[in-house]
């Protein structure tokens, strides 16, 4: 600050003083506002575990959960999906899952080479890992699902092309840089399973 | 010019005069009036291309006027109604079908935000086209690019509040665009929502940007470039300073004054941009599906995504660039690379003023290279724009790759080819046929 004899040195100071603390309550002001863009206390309350019947879930159907507002894709898989899950890792960017999850944790006894509990039945979060849209079932294998020769089976994604496998994990050299998610569930009986936690009656 | 230059208004003794005199000793009525319309000399050589900037004021008033009464048979509810129909969804159809002249009005809203980014791509073609951006109008065309910011903002927002299948994915796409952003990315989408998933809380706060927040920016913005524009004074097809040429008045010998002379000539730019509007509102409201989609026609469904989507048109080449970027380099992935990108496409429209090094404004007297250079880059982007309504496929995202590097070549070498370029002189008067 620059003092010279016309200036009220005194005065001066009390100005900047009282147009920082001003600034700075200007400037909290600002917080609840913008506070009041977060999540409300129901929207964090929301998202309880779901439970899903797949008595009924022949091998090559797939049915869709609703789990904290995201589809949950529950795929029982044929014995020819399951035997070709293994013959193209070099392909894929996270063959074994390594990569941790963000938001929420898989089953620990999920098995790295089918992504699932139990082999047959995937039970992944349907939203690409890109930019959230659900990918569309391409079961069909080869030219035939117009993807590619050697296409495996999967799934792509609508709005970027990103493609996914038959347990969930994406492509190399694909916008998606992450695998589908599995969601925490565990197995109440053997039809049943509770999506959204990793431990009965928890 | 500041309004105490002008004299103030002298009553001839009628009761308007006497009123208008009583007005003017209290409000710079006569000298506004005097210095944005009756004495404001714009160049006297415009062409074609200078009738977008009036037509995008007509827009804009026409999409707040439509908007109002939008506004009072809209809910935005993402809850489902009795019948199991998003409340939101349901408000719209009813508004198509129950509302006299609903449809009318809604079709002039959904129609005049296409053709708000028709003409207002004309609009910023023009600036290209001679050079509107250069000193001393740079601030003009800033306030131009966050107008075009502002406005791509309230139509995202905006074309939510259907709440159908486009609506829902677009967003979804497109606020997920924030978690790409390192570390702090997802709490920020979070953040944006209101909600871990889009939903009530999103359709309810993007209402509000698209009804209060925005337009109060984009009506400010928009006196701003005007205010800006007056200030140093229209740009023209020969792209030289008509200021430099004055009369013994101060007058512009190439200015005429914008009323009567521009506003009667912009009548008549409005009366066939009405006819094609009206056409299109009439005949062909979804515009062959790029003006309203054909999946907005579903209600949201969180759980399937359509099997096609894409953007609105008028988001396309942007849109194209994001999925062009597929591959990871320098420990960043191809998400966040995608997202970068998008975002500098736009931003370095602010950047044009700088980047041009060339000697003359306008293209009449600039050379090849920026010729073939801005014939490239309206190629790439149309290029980029088509391809991104088009779905995804190994080729198509290598052309899509190759246009957005021309596209980003425009910007990154004009200050090389402008300088390099065998412009002609310029004119000292304006040319007028």
């Amino acid at each position: 600050m620059s003092c010279d004899e016309k200036v009220d040195c005194g005065r001066r100071r009390l100005l900047f003083a009282s147009a920082t603390a001003g600034g700075v309550a200007t400037v909290a002001a600002a917080v609840p506002f913008l506070s009041s863009l977060a999540p409300s206390e129901r929207a964090k309350s929301a998202g309880a575990p779901v439970e899903a019947d797949i008595s009924k879930l022949a091998p090559g159907e797939m049915m869709i959960v609703q789990w904290r507002g995201k589809p949950v894709w529950i795929l029982h898989r044929t014995k020819e999906m399951l035997a070709n899950l293994g013959n193209h890792d070099n392909e894929l960017v996270d063959p074994n899952s390594e990569r941790a999850q963000s938001g929420f944790q898989p089953p620990p006894s999920m098995k790295p080479a089918t992504r699932s509990i139990k082999p047959e039945i995937m039970v992944v979060v349907g939203i690409c890992t890109h930019l959230g849209c659900s990918p569309g079932e391409k079961f069909q294998t080869g030219a035939a699902s117009g993807i590619a020769a050697d296409w495996p089976g999967g799934f792509l994604c609508p709005c970027h092309g990103s493609t996914f496998d038959l347990a969930g994990r994406v492509f190399k050299n694909k916008p998606a840089p992450s695998n589908l998610p599995v969601p925490p569930h565990v197995y109440l009986s053997d039809s049943e399973i509770l999506i959204g936690e990793n431990t009965k009656g928890a | 010019m500041a309004g105490s230059s002008y004299e103030k208004f002298k009553s001839d003794g009628t009761l308007a005069g006497n009123l208008l005199e009583w007005v003017d000793a209290r409000f710079p009525a006569t000298s506004m009036w005097k210095a944005h319309l009756s004495e404001y000399y714009a160049p006297k050589n415009f062409n074609f291309w200078y009738f977008f900037g009036s037509l995008a004021l007509l827009v804009l008033v026409m999409q707040i006027v439509t908007g109002i009464f939008l506004v009072m048979h809209y809910k935005p509810d993402a809850e489902l109604n009795a019948s199991g129909v998003p409340i939101a969804f349901a408000s719209i159809e009813y508004i198509m079908r129950d509302v006299p002249w609903g449809w009318l009005i809604r079709y002039m809203h959904s129609t005049g935000a296409s053709a708000f980014f028709i003409v207002v791509y004309l609009h910023m073609f023009r600036g290209l086209l001679y050079g509107s951006y250069r000193k001393p109008r740079e601030l003009i065309w800033i306030f131009g690019v966050l107008i075009y910011l502002c406005l791509m903002a309230e139509a995202f927002a905006g074309y939510l509040l259907p709440w159908g299948q486009m609506s829902y994915w677009g967003a979804q796409v497109i606020l997920n665009l924030f978690g790409a952003i390192p570390v702090v990315g997802n709490d920020l989408a979070t953040w944006i929502r209101g909600d871990y998933v889009i939903g009530d809380a999103t359709l309810n706060r993007m209402f509000s940007f698209h009804v209060i927040a925005i337009p109060l920016a984009l009506l400010g913005l928009v006196v701003a470039h005007l205010l800006a524009l007056h200030e140093v004074g229209s740009n023209n097809p020969d792209g030289i300073e008509i200021k430099k040429k004055k009369d013994e008045r101060g007058i512009p010998l190439d200015g005429i004054p914008f009323h009567p002379y521009y506003t009667v000539k912009d009548i008549v730019g409005v009366v066939v941009f009405l006819m094609a509007f009206s056409v299109v509102v009439f005949f062909v409201p979804e515009g062959g599906g790029y003006f309203l989609e054909s999946n907005n026609f579903i209600p949201a469904n969180p759980m399937v995504t359509p099997p096609h989507i894409a953007p609105v048109w008028y988001f396309t080449p942007f849109y194209s660039i994001l999925r062009a970027n597929t591959i990871n380099f320098f420990w960043i992935d191809a998400k966040l690379w995608g997202v970068i990108f998008m975002g500098l496409g736009v931003m370095l429209f602010f950047f044009l003023p700088w980047l041009d090094r060339s000697p003359v404004k306008s293209i009449r007297y600039r050379g090849p290279l920026y010729k073939g250079a801005l014939a490239i880059f309206v190629v790439a982007f149309g290029t980029l724009g088509y391809l991104g309504i088009q779905p995804p496929t190994p080729s198509r995202t290598m052309v899509s790759q190759v246009c957005a590097i021309l596209y980003f070549a425009f910007f990154f070498l004009m200050p090389i080819y402008t300088k390099l370029d065998k412009c002609r002189p310029e004119p000292d008067r304006v040319t007028f046929k």
